[in-house]
């Protein structure tokens, strides 16, 4: 472990901080007035971001767990329940920040909507996720039923998006995000934009959080050298 | 000597089982059908009411039954170390996750075979239709299947049958909805070619979880 | 008078190519581990071990609890994977070729094994599917007389004592013929009649059966008695290892308490 101060992670911190508080503006100066919604549409830019950044998150996930599977090495482990902490902060972000949007724009806190509804169930698997690695006595066990599960879970996830979706357009009662509004391209440049700012947030606190469990891995360690002697 | 009939070997052992005992079949069945009188008192399922509820009260019964024999059949192997029996014997690890994962099907198809001609007078809704029993053989399967897989997990944390629901429910969402169409639209009197969008879902929810716990399942058991 | 048989009176189970693999015997040891490591998280539980036994020997396998000798028969009986290093048993290497292994394996623990919700018979057919037994009703029959479950054959396990259930697991532990018997800690919480028939089997199938076996045991004594080598482990670590002739009766508990401080 490397001493000394972790300048990659600084500059990935300053970079985040930086773009986030650009996005900030571009969505609250530079994005024109939506039509039909009004200000409240603002909204968008963060609610959609933090969906697709907790999706991402599912994503690394899966990968690490097929990873840590395959190999056995623990930093897979590690980078998998540290892409579902992120992950999780994210998802939660998408769900709260929907109703929000919801509310005065349709009259209703929650809608069924498909992309909302995937938020939610994402959340309730990256939840399962967190209450299974507790739960288990064996470390090494931990580590390999939540690979299993981060596998599992995230194959059902295109599945549930096409139920969802399916069904939603047997009952549509309500105007899905995206088609209800009117796109400029300053709104897209704006999305993307933050888009990029939220990732890269993600991947500064991935870091840290794999750092941090580095950390303590390393101090278990010693304690245990320590006690033998 | 066969996969096959070392998957057969397992399934029958099951059944031996269950049939000395009958301890998880008639808990399911008793569960089930409680189940379907709190909905009826709780959603107030009369005339036409019940004919629309119907296919989502039935498969959440099924669901909530399914994990209490899910779990029953994993802890079973788990009591006086069974689980190292069936790894002891030179047999493929996927030979077990299927042997298991049948023996759950048939039990809980054991339940539904009760369970469907009660719905139906209770709810004046015809449900014996092949149709819709074609819905009911593809979903049950593929709940058992990834019921397995979840519940080998679960009987291996502290809180063991707690687990279960919270692992299991968010990943079968989809296989819940399209059963539940299904079964809705065959109910109302639609033809097997218009569910066939729902039992395309199922199918493909299926393979993929069998493929997914196939890949997997060894990991899940052996250390 | 029980009826004595043992592995070799048996018809020849194995094929022809099998059994030249070892009967031109270049088969140096049945049990080979080379650098053996198993870790759970930071703990070590097994720390390098290197261990040799050869075909028929009687191996006590001591050690205090935590000293890793549950963790090295799971190794060995292929139901935990190494960290590091490699074993070979019945010639048959556990990374490459495990189901090979199996067969010629057989595990007894003080967990029976057996499921409660089936009768004795059931138990044994069940195994013998699993393992492919040829002729399994005769080999079953012939199993439950030895150990004396004959009269008890079709009522439910969990009607059975501990010491009746021992002996049922000890059934399923041969049902298959095996030429590598591991043992852990099968004494545990067992009545007089059940420890005798578990050593005089353990004796017929070493002596005459050729077996080999490795068994662990806390109690100096039992694994004195039988043991014709004795293996000492320690915070993972083999620390003695020598034949049981060489230690004299009165001064082994001081060693042992020596070795394991």
């Amino acid at each position: 472990m490397r001493r000394g101060m972790d300048v990659a992670g600084l500059a990935l911190a300053l970079a985040s901080a930086a773009l986030v508080l650009v996005a900030l503006l571009m969505a609250f100066l530079y994005a024109p007035r939506e039509a039909t919604m009004g200000e409240v549409q603002r909204i968008f830019y963060f609610h959609v971001p933090s969906a697709w950044v907790g999706f991402l998150g599912f994503f690394v996930t899966f990968l690490a767990g097929i990873a840590y599977l395959a190999r056995g090495k623990r930093i897979y482990d590690i980078i998998a329940l540290s892409s579902v902490e992120v992950g999780l902060t994210f998802i939660c972000m998408a769900v709260l920040t929907g109703p929000f949007w919801a509310r005065p724009v349709w009259g209703t806190y929650w809608t069924w909507e498909p992309r909302l509804t995937i938020s939610a169930i994402q959340l309730l698997v990256y939840i399962a996720y967190i209450m299974l690695r507790s739960a288990s006595d064996n470390p090494g066990a931990g580590a390999r039923f939540a690979a299993v599960y981060g596998i599992v879970a995230f194959v059902t996830v295109p599945l549930s998006w096409f139920a969802i979706r399916w069904w939603r357009t047997i009952h549509p009662d309500i105007l899905t995000g995206g088609e209800g509004m009117a796109t400029t391209p300053r709104m897209t440049q704006t999305l993307m934009f933050t888009l990029l700012a939220f990732t890269l947030f993600y991947v500064t606190l991935v870091r840290q959080r794999v750092r941090i469990e580095r950390a303590a891995d390393e101090v278990a360690r010693l304690r245990t050298e320590a006690g033998g002697r | 000597m066969g996969f096959a009939r070392k998957v057969l070997t397992i399934v029958r052992k099951d059944i031996a089982a269950e049939l000395h005992t009958r301890e998880m079949v008639s808990a399911m069945l008793v569960f089930a059908l409680l189940s379907l009188f709190v909905f009826s008192f709780a959603l107030d399922l009369q005339g036409n009411v019940a004919e629309a509820a119907a296919p989502g009260v039935l498969w959440a019964t099924v669901a909530f039954a399914g994990m209490l024999g899910l779990s029953r059949s994993l802890a079973r192997e788990q009591l006086s170390g069974c689980l190292d029996g069936l790894l002891l014997a030179p047999v493929d690890r996927s030979a077990i996750f299927f042997g298991k994962a049948i023996g759950n099907l048939v039990f809980m198809a054991v339940v539904e075979v009760a369970l469907l001609p009660l719905a139906a007078a209770l709810f004046d809704v015809p449900l014996l239709r092949p149709g819709i029993l074609l819905v009911f053989v593809i979903g049950t399967g593929g709940y058992a299947a990834v019921g397995t897989l979840l519940a080998a997990i679960a009987v291996n944390t502290r809180a063991r049958e707690v687990m279960l629901p919270i692992l299991l429910l968010p990943l079968a969402v989809p296989l819940l909805i399209a059963a539940v169409r299904a079964t809705a639209l065959l109910v109302e009197g639609g033809a097997l070619a218009e569910a066939e969008g729902w039992l395309q879902l199922l199918v493909v929810y299926d393979l993929v979880i069998v493929a997914v716990s196939l890949l997997t399942f060894g990991c899940v058991v052996e250390e | 008078m029980p009826r004595r048989w043992s592995l070799r009176s048996s018809p020849p189970l194995l094929p022809r190519r099998e059994r030249g693999l070892w009967g031109e015997g270049q088969l140096a040891y049945m049990i080979e581990t080379l650098a053996l490591r198993k870790s759970f998280g930071p703990r070590a539980a097994l720390d390098g071990i290197d261990l040799r036994v050869e075909a028929g020997e009687f191996v006590a396998l001591l050690g205090p609890n935590g000293a890793g000798k549950t963790t090295l028969l799971r190794i060995l009986a292929t139901l935990t994977r190494p960290t590091s290093g490699s074993a070979r048993v019945a010639g048959a290497d556990l990374a490459k070729a495990c189901q090979e292994a199996r067969r010629r394996i057989g595990f007894l623990s003080h967990r029976t094994l057996l499921y409660d919700d089936l009768t004795a018979e059931q138990n044994l057919e069940f195994y013998a599917r699993m393992y492919d037994v040829p002729g399994a009703a005769t080999r079953i029959g012939e199993l439950l007389e030895r150990v004396g479950l004959t009269a008890r054959r079709a009522e439910l396990v969990r009607t059975f004592s501990r010491g009746m259930q021992q002996r049922l697991a000890l059934a399923r532990t041969l049902v298959h013929r095996p030429t590598v018997l591991l043992l852990d800690e099968p004494y545990g919480g067992l009545d007089p009649l059940a420890t005798r028939v578990l050593s005089d089997l353990l004796a017929e199938l070493a002596g005459e059966g050729g077996a080999t076996v490795v068994l662990t045991t806390h109690d100096l004594g039992q694994g004195l008695a039988l043991a014709g080598r004795v293996v000492v482990l320690s915070r993972g670590r083999i620390v003695h290892d020598a034949p049981s002739r060489e230690l004299e009766a009165g001064s082994f508990p001081a060693l042992y308490e020596r070795l394991t401080a």
